[in-house]
Formats: structure tokens, C-alpha cells, sequence
């Protein structure tokens, strides 16, 4: 069989829009990325672990990932109820309500940051009566959570939404004929179909939350070992021109973003949403 | 304009969807290009349009190789099966657009380009919705806004994939009747893409009968319909009865043992009398008769157990006063024989 | 292919049939409590941040709201967001609609590779990201000798602010052109190819009004994210007040300086932007689903 490196095409433009699109892709991302790797390699094996694996940084990978799962589980839990509300039932505000579950995406990091550690702050309006029971949610890494929650909230609801619009209610209809209970329906028919798109959902949000910065950075504490996010260690081992030691943990970050790469990928096949259109050869001509 | 297709091969990837294709066709005729999906029969318009391109073989236009001229270049009118109309033009604007992007020393002042539109919109009977856009239009008013899009920039072939696929029957009819009526008018060298084999019987001049990939027969409809050559052009155009069969001295028989041979038989090709009338009959039984329509349908089991479906005027039908479970006499008019490697 | 951090612009489909059969309803109580649940998450995770934003702003009258911008730090930030902005975001629109040519109507080998590295800022911290820029361009970094050789500042300096700010929005436009495109096939372009037009021709006059909302909302949230980025930019940025700051870094300066009125009266604006982004969002979705419910509609035979 013929290796085709490009199917002939009719339309024009493929020289140009590659070269472009290569070209600037290269300018922007792949030259300044492989910095990062050119950098790392002028510290040795031992000097990089040490490094990557120092109790600080330890500490950081703690705080950053773990709250980054608890966040995105939550979002998943939230998410799916929220998607299932929005599309299954109909009350006031509806669309108002479906508008704002973009907010995260459209607002800067930095005003999501402020507003939070405000509203939790001891003296804040949730931070108030938080307070009064005990709980002291900003300067912590519960602030830490809630700000992740934020920020990967529209994930969930948006990659299970359109799942759940396609649903066909037949299938509801002919559960329901066998006998099951709205409840049994709903967990073993509904959940299995929306499963994918919500884990997709949780992958994403679990990615974005473990390397943000800007909404975290105000409600954290920001104390080393305790409450340091892995990005602020970066940026404090820039200040101190500790290059190398920001790179390697930098490194480390890249290595697990792209870890978590595949993993997403597979599950948005899994759960049928691809964008691409895949070539047809046997359409009927 | 005079098109020539010859040794057209074209594969996609594992799949072959011409081999070997050669077809003439000559100038001012409407061609139909008739056969079931995946014959290649679209591949092979794409081709001619330039819209695709075969891994060999070669295309000409009035004996000029154009085969590796792109479809801007080479002037054909397309119409495609689902129209393609610039959904956020209008009426006016689809059919202005092939005359609006000639460069400019080729385009003609915009009132002249005003009047050929109204002209077309005249001829295909929509000047009311001139400023309608195509989703606010019925799927025949949209292929005809295609069809007069095509004709704007006066090509000299016009090449239609399926136009009337995606309609009701009753206005497949019509524009069917429409685009003869067109084409008689205006005489330009037309292919057309179809799988409804009365369609291309009833709007063609010439028929080419395609399967798998090649061309089984080509011919006007009374010859690929009278004197088919192939069993699956046969069995492509009309209904048709298929028994086992051999020939003696140049005459066919029906058998009822298998003899390695099928013998093909048109239903209305088959009499049926109360009386045996010489040799070469055979009993049946009916089982079914539906004579509501212009003609009679009977369907029967003949003696050896086969099915066997025939068709007869109304007349007829009440001469004999044919009825369910009786006893008949069936004599073939006309019967073809052929190898049963060949009919597939 | 991954799309972390991405809304899909959902055409929103004519209208899907939620009436709920008796069959398939839950009692009415269930409905209402999960409804209430699902409410209360959202306002407390989204609405009350919006409202503490506008309410701290304008806490101690219009009149301090309005002399927050007439401080000069603050008028040179808000001047160097929007020159960042509007470097990065018309750059990364023909980025963007290259990419979503190339990949829509083309295929050939290595494209999902392409589509993988187009989302690779989504997956990459913001602070790596604007570390990349610093390794790259420092004084200490790969090129940092050269470039102090010839006078050339770009990190510490606007040119890596804009650089970092491009590196992080650039995905945003191909990736909202790219769904589009696709899902519209190649006929229209066909078409008007057989009719004589050119490549230019054909993208401009069939290809572009046809995308014309899903581009619009790019730009938009592309614009609402350059102007807001952060993390990358307070790497690169050197945090020069009246020089370097950017708004989201100007309002960290306040904010931690404890003038929490003029942190968030600079925060307001950017949180209008974001409402604004959410508003054209749910236009184009709306438009959208009116030309695709046309067009269903207009398929079923009428009698003419």
C-alpha cells in the first residue's frame, strides 16, 4: 500500500497555511520549550533529584496535586448534578445561569484571587461565619482547594452537557418499561453513558488546576512546606537566580502536564467527542 | 464540447473505485451515468470535474488533455447532490457569484451581470425569491438556485451529482421532466450522476450502466433496457425473472435443473394463458395478484417451486379473469441466457 | 488529541425535547432539591466572587472608584495590557485561522501531532510558561549574552511581556475556527472553486462568513485571556511599576499594598471585559443554533 504523505486536494492554500502555521509554532512554542530541556541538561542526574525530590518541593507536589484531585472531584460530583439540572429541567434564570458557568475561562486569574481570599478571608462574608464554626478557610490549603474548584468548575458541566443532550430518552423509556426505579435508572443506565465525559471532564480539570498560580497565590499562605504551591516555588527560586533548581522543577511540572496529555486524550476517544472528522475513502461515489 | 475518458483508474487507499474506465461522450448530449452505490459512478463525475484526480488515465475536452487541469480551470458546471449553496448569500447572490469573482478584465459590468441573473431566475421560475436565503427554500427551489448558479458562467459541460436524491418523489418527477425540457433548450453536453435507473432511462440520451468500478454497457435506454449484455444490466434496469437455463441450437429454454446457466426473463415478457399454446411453457400456480395501476401484477410458483413474478395489461388481466390459487400456463417472449459466473 | 482548558462552542441544537414523559421524570420534590443544590454551588462559587468584586469596588462611593484610574502606575498598566492585547490577540488571529484551514479542509500526515502541540499552552503551567521566555532571553539565559551584546531587552521589558502573552492565548482562536470548520465540510469551497473563484476569494467570500460567530467569540475570550493573564506575566514582567506592570499585575501590587478599593476597582474592569466575553459567547451560541435549526427545518420537503 502507498504511504501517502498528503492526500491531493483541490483546495488551495496547504503551502502557505502549513508553512505559516509551522513556522509560528515553532517561533512561539517549540524554540522556547526546548530551552527548558537545554537548560536542565547542564545539571547532573544527582543534582536534578536533589532538587526535584527535596522536602520542599515534596511539600509543594502535596499541596498542589492533592488539592488539585480534591478539587476536580469535587467538580466531577458538581459537575455532572449541575450539567444534569441545566439540561434536564427548566426554572428561572436558567440561561442566565448556564452563561455564567464560563465565568472561570473569561476571568483573570488575579481578580478570581482577590475576590476569593476576600470572601473567605477571617472577615470575609463566607470567611465569617466559616470562622465561627472552626473552620479557617483562607492561609490554608482548604482556601487552596476552593480556589482550584473555581477555576476547574466549567469543565465538568461543559464536556457532559452535550452528552447528555444527545441522551436518547428511549433508552430511559425502555428502562423504565422493564420496571426499574427512576433512581436504578439513572445508575445503570445513565451514569455508565455520561462516565467517560465526566472523567474526561475531571482530567482536564485536574490538569489545569495542578499548574495554576494566579487565583491560588492570594488565598494560599504561601509558607514554604506547608501551604507553597509548585508553581510559587518556581517563581521564588527565580528571584533567588536559582535558574537551574527553577527548571528542574519546572521539568518536573512539563513531564507530568504531558503525562497527563495522554491519558486525556484517550479518554476524549473513549468518550466519542472528537473534533476531527476522520477521511472517508469508502464513502458511497 | 466533446468529453473522452480513458484508462481512468482511481483508488482510495485499500479501495478500488475505477478500474480500467473509458467512456465517450459526445457533444449536446445528456448523459446518464446509472449505478448502485460504490460503483464509482460520482468518483467518476469528480474526475471529469476536476474535482478529484485519477491515479492514471487521462480526460479530454474536445481531444484536449486536460487532465491535470484543476476544476477552476476548466470551466464545467457542478451540481452537487446536496446543492452547496453559499448558505449566507441569497438567491440573487449564489447565482451572481461565479460572475462576481472573474478577475477583473474578465467580469462584466454588475448590470449586466444584474440582467443574465434575472434571466436564469426567470427560467428556473423563482424571481419571487430572488432575496431569499437558501434555507428558507424547499429543497427543489434550492436545486434549481444550484442548477442556475452552474449555468451562470456558461460552461461548456454541465455535470450534476444525484440532483434529485434528496427529494420526494413527486418532485423528482417534475424536475426530472424540467431538466430535460431545459437541456433540450439549451444544448450544452450534461452528465449525470444517478442510482434510479427510471430516472436515467427517462431523461438520457445516453446511458452508461456502471458496477464496481467499470462500465458494464453503454447505449441509449432502449438498448440497455431491450438488449442488455451483461446479467447485472439485466438485473439493474427493470424487474426481472432469473430460472435456470440453456440454449439449444441458438434457442433459450428455461430448465428446472440447474445447467451451470441462469436464464432472464422481463416480467411483462411472460404470457399467461388458460390453454398450453405450443412448446416451450411451463405450469404455474398464482399465489398473489395486485391490480391496482395501470398494470396487472401476478406473482406464481411455478411447478418445480420457483418464484415467478409477472406483469400484464388490465385487459388481459380481465380477459382472463385471472384469480388467487389457479392453475396457469406461462410461455417466455424473450429470454437471455448467460454463464452463471457472469451474473454476479 | 487533548483540549485541556477549552469550552467547545456548542452550536446549541434546536431545541431537544426535555418535556419529560411520565416515565421519565423524577418526582417533582427530588427535581426542586437538586435544582437547589445545583443553584447554591453555583452561586457561591461563581456569582458571590462577581458581586465582591463589584461590591468592594464601589464600596466607598463612585467618586474614589473613578480616582483609582487617575493614577498614573494604574493608567500605565491598563496602557500596557491593552498594547500586549492587541499585539498578541491579531497575531494569534491569523494564527489561528491558518491552523484551523490547514487542519480542516486538509489531511495529510503529522496532523494530529500539529493538533497536539497547538494544545500544548493549555497543558503547560502559566509560570512555566513565562519561565520558557526567561531561559530563553535572560540574562543568564541561552540568548541573554547576544541580546545584552546588542542593547535588546526582552525579558524584564514589554517584548516579553507581549511574547508571553502570546504564547499562552494562541490556542484560542484555532481551537473554536477548528470544530466549525470542520463540521462544515468542503462543498461551498468546491463549489465555488468550479465556479472560477480563487483560494483568497473562495476563504474570504465562502469560507470566513460562514465561521463568522465561532471567529468572533475567539477573538473575544483570546482578548479576555491576554488581557488577564497573570501567572506567565508576572514571571517575565520584572514587576517595574509604570513600566512593566500589566493590570492583573498592578492589581497584586495593590492588593498586597492593602488599597483593596483601587485593587478592585482596577479588577472591575477586567471582570466587565469577562462578562462581555460571556455575553458574546451566548450570542453566537444563540445564532448558531438559529442557522443550524433553519437549516433542519428548511430539509424537510414544504409544499412550494
Amino acid at each position: 500500500m502507498k504511504f501517502v504523505l498528503k492526500r491531493r486536494s483541490i483546495l488551495p492554500g496547504f503551502g502557505l497555511s502549513l508553512g505559516f502555521t509551522v513556522f509560528y509554532l515553532c517561533l512561539i512554542v517549540l524554540i522556547p520549550l526546548s530551552a527548558v530541556f537545554i537548560k536542565t541538561s547542564t545539571l547532573t542526574w544527582h543534582q536534578f533529584w536533589h532538587v526535584v525530590l527535596s522536602p520542599r518541593a515534596l511539600a509543594s507536589y502535596r499541596l498542589s496535586f492533592g488539592a488539585s484531585l480534591i478539587a476536580a472531584s469535587i467538580n466531577m460530583v458538581f459537575g455532572v448534578l449541575v450539567a444534569w439540572v441545566l439540561v434536564r429541567y427548566d426554572f428561572p434564570l436558567k440561561r442566565l445561569f448556564d452563561s455564567v458557568i464560563d465565568l472561570p475561562f473569561a476571568l483573570p486569574t488575579a481578580v478570581a484571587g482577590i475576590a476569593l481570599t476576600t470572601i473567605y478571608a477571617p472577615n470575609g462574608w463566607l470567611g465569617r461565619p466559616l470562622a465561627a464554626l472552626g473552620i479557617k478557610a483562607a492561609y490554608t490549603a482548604l482556601g487552596v482547594t476552593i480556589a482550584l474548584t473555581f477555576i476547574g468548575l466549567p469543565f465538568v458541566v461543559r464536556t457532559v452537557q452535550p452528552v447528555l443532550e444527545d441522551l436518547d430518552k428511549e433508552l430511559e423509556e425502555a428502562a423504565a418499561s422493564l420496571g426499574a426505579r427512576r433512581w436504578q435508572t439513572f445508575i445503570r443506565v445513565l451514569l455508565p453513558t455520561i462516565l467517560p465525559a465526566a472523567l474526561t471532564g475531571f482530567a482536564m480539570a485536574f490538569a489545569r488546576a495542578v499548574g495554576e498560580y494566579g487565583s491560588v497565590i492570594f488565598i494560599a499562605g504561601n509558607m514554604p512546606m506547608r501551604t507553597e504551591i509548585t508553581p510559587l516555588l518556581i517563581i521564588t527560586k527565580l528571584q533567588e537566580y536559582d535558574y537551574a533548581g527553577a527548571t528542574a522543577i519546572a521539568v518536573a511540572m512539563l513531564v507530568v502536564s504531558f503525562a497527563l496529555l495522554l491519558p486525556i486524550n484517550l479518554l476524549q476517544r473513549w468518550s466519542g467527542s472528537r473534533t476531527e472528522r476522520e477521511p472517508d475513502p469508502v464513502e458511497a461515489r | 464540447m466533446s468529453i473522452s475518458v480513458r484508462g481512468i483508474r482511481k483508488n482510495f487507499g485499500q479501495f478500488q473505485a475505477l478500474d480500467d474506465v473509458d467512456l465517450e461522450i459526445p457533444d449536446g448530449q445528456l448523459v446518464a451515468l446509472l449505478g448502485p452505490s460504490g460503483s464509482g459512478k460520482t468518483t467518476l463525475l469528480r474526475i471529469i470535474a476536476g474535482l478529484e484526480f485519477a491515479d492514471c488515465g487521462t480526460v479530454q475536452f474536445d481531444g484536449r488533455d486536460i487532465s491535470d487541469q484543476s476544476a477552476r480551470d476548466r470551466h464545467v458546471g457542478f451540481v452537487f447532490q446536496h446543492y452547496a449553496l453559499f448558505r449566507h448569500m441569497t438567491v440573487f447572490e449564489n447565482i451572481a457569484f461565479g460572475l462576481r469573482v472573474r478577475p477583473r478584465l474578465l467580469r462584466p459590468p454588475e448590470q449586466e451581470i444584474r440582467d443574465k441573473v434575472n434571466e436564469l431566475l426567470s427560467l428556473i421560475q423563482l424571481k419571487n425569491q430572488a432575496r431569499r436565503y437558501p434555507s428558507q427554500l424547499s429543497g427543489g427551489q434550492r436545486q434549481r438556485v444550484a442548477l442556475a448558479r452552474a449555468l451562470a458562467v456558461e460552461p461548456a459541460v454541465l455535470l450534476l451529482d444525484e440532483p434529485f436524491g434528496s427529494l420526494d418523489a413527486k418532485v423528482r418527477q417534475e424536475l426530472r421532466h424540467w431538466l430535460r425540457q431545459l437541456h433540450d433548450k439549451v444544448h450544452i453536453t450534461s452528465v449525470f450522476v444517478t442510482h434510479d435507473q427510471e430516472e436515467a432511462l427517462e431523461v438520457a440520451d445516453l446511458v452508461a450502466v456502471m458496477n464496481e468500478g467499470h462500465i458494464e454497457q453503454v447505449g441509449n435506454p432502449e438498448e440497455v433496457y431491450n438488449r442488455p449484455v451483461t446479467p447485472f444490466v439485466y438485473n439493474f434496469l427493470g424487474n426481472v425473472n432469473i430460472f435456470h437455463g440453456r440454449v439449444d441450437d441458438g434457442k433459450a429454454y428455461i430448465q428446472e435443473t440447474d445447467t451451470g446457466n441462469l436464464a432472464f426473463v422481463r416480467p411483462h415478457l411472460l404470457e399467461i394463458t388458460r390453454q398450453p399454446n405450443g412448446a416451450n411453457h411451463f405450469r404455474a400456480t398464482t399465489t398473489h395478484i395486485n391490480s391496482a395501476g395501470p398494470v396487472v401484477k401476478v406473482d406464481a410458483i411455478t411447478e418445480w417451486g420457483a418464484p415467478v413474478h409477472v406483469e400484464m395489461s388490465q385487459e388481459r388481466f380481465q380477459a382472463l379473469r385471472l384469480a388467487k390459487n389457479e392453475l396457469v400456463f406461462v410461455t417466455p417472449r424473450d429470454i437471455a441466457v448467460f454463464g452463471k459466473e457472469r451474473a454476479s | 488529541m487533548a483540549s485541556v482548558a477549552q469550552t467547545q462552542f456548542r452550536a446549541a441544537l434546536a431545541p431537544h425535547s426535555t418535556a419529560a414523559g411520565v416515565a421519565t421524570s423524577e418526582p417533582a420534590a427530588v427535581r426542586w432539591v437538586l435544582i437547589g443544590i445545583a443553584v447554591a454551588f453555583l452561586a457561591i462559587f461563581l456569582f458571590l466572587p462577581l458581586a465582591v468584586v463589584f461590591g468592594t469596588a464601589f464600596q466607598k462611593g463612585i467618586e474614589v472608584y473613578f480616582q483609582v484610574f487617575r493614577d498614573p502606575d494604574t493608567q500605565a498598566a491598563i496602557r500596557l495590557t491593552l498594547l500586549a492585547a492587541g499585539i498578541a490577540v491579531p497575531l494569534n488571529v491569523v494564527f489561528g485561522v491558518s491552523a484551523a484551514w490547514l487542519i480542516g479542509k486538509f489531511e495529510f500526515f503529522g496532523k494530529s501531532l500539529l493538533i497536539t502541540l497547538i494544545d500544548l499552552p493549555f497543558s503547560v503551567s502559566p509560570v512555566v510558561a513565562g519561565l520558557i521566555y526567561v531561559l530563553l532571553f535572560g540574562l543568564q539565559g541561552l540568548l541573554g549574552p547576544w541580546l545584552i551584546a546588542h542593547g535588546i531587552r526582552i525579558v524584564f521589558a514589554v517584548p516579553g511581556i507581549v511574547l508571553a502573552t502570546i504564547f499562552v492565548t494562541f490556542p484560542f482562536v484555532a481551537r473554536e475556527l477548528l470544530p466549525m470548520i470542520q463540521s462544515q465540510g468542503n462543498d461551498e469551497e468546491e463549489a465555488a472553486l468550479t465556479l472560477g473563484a480563487g483560494g483568497w476569494q473562495t476563504f474570504f467570500r465562502v469560507t470566513l462568513p460562514n465561521v463568522k460567530w465561532a471567529l468572533i467569540y475567539g477573538v473575544i475570550l483570546c482578548n479576555a485571556r491576554a488581557m488577564g493573564e497573570f501567572g506567565a506575566v508576572s514571571v517575565v514582567s520584572g514587576h517595574i511599576r509604570g513600566l512593566t506592570d500589566t493590570m492583573p499585575l498592578h492589581i497584586e501590587i495593590l492588593y498586597n499594598d492593602y488599597q483593596f478599593v483601587a485593587a478592585f476597582a482596577v479588577a472591575s474592569l477586567l471582570a466587565l471585559l469577562a462578562l462581555a466575553t460571556l455575553v458574546v459567547k451566548s450570542i453566537a451560541e444563540w445564532k448558531a443554533g438559529q442557522e443550524s435549526a433553519a437549516q433542519t427545518a428548511a430539509d424537510t420537503e414544504r409544499p412550494q
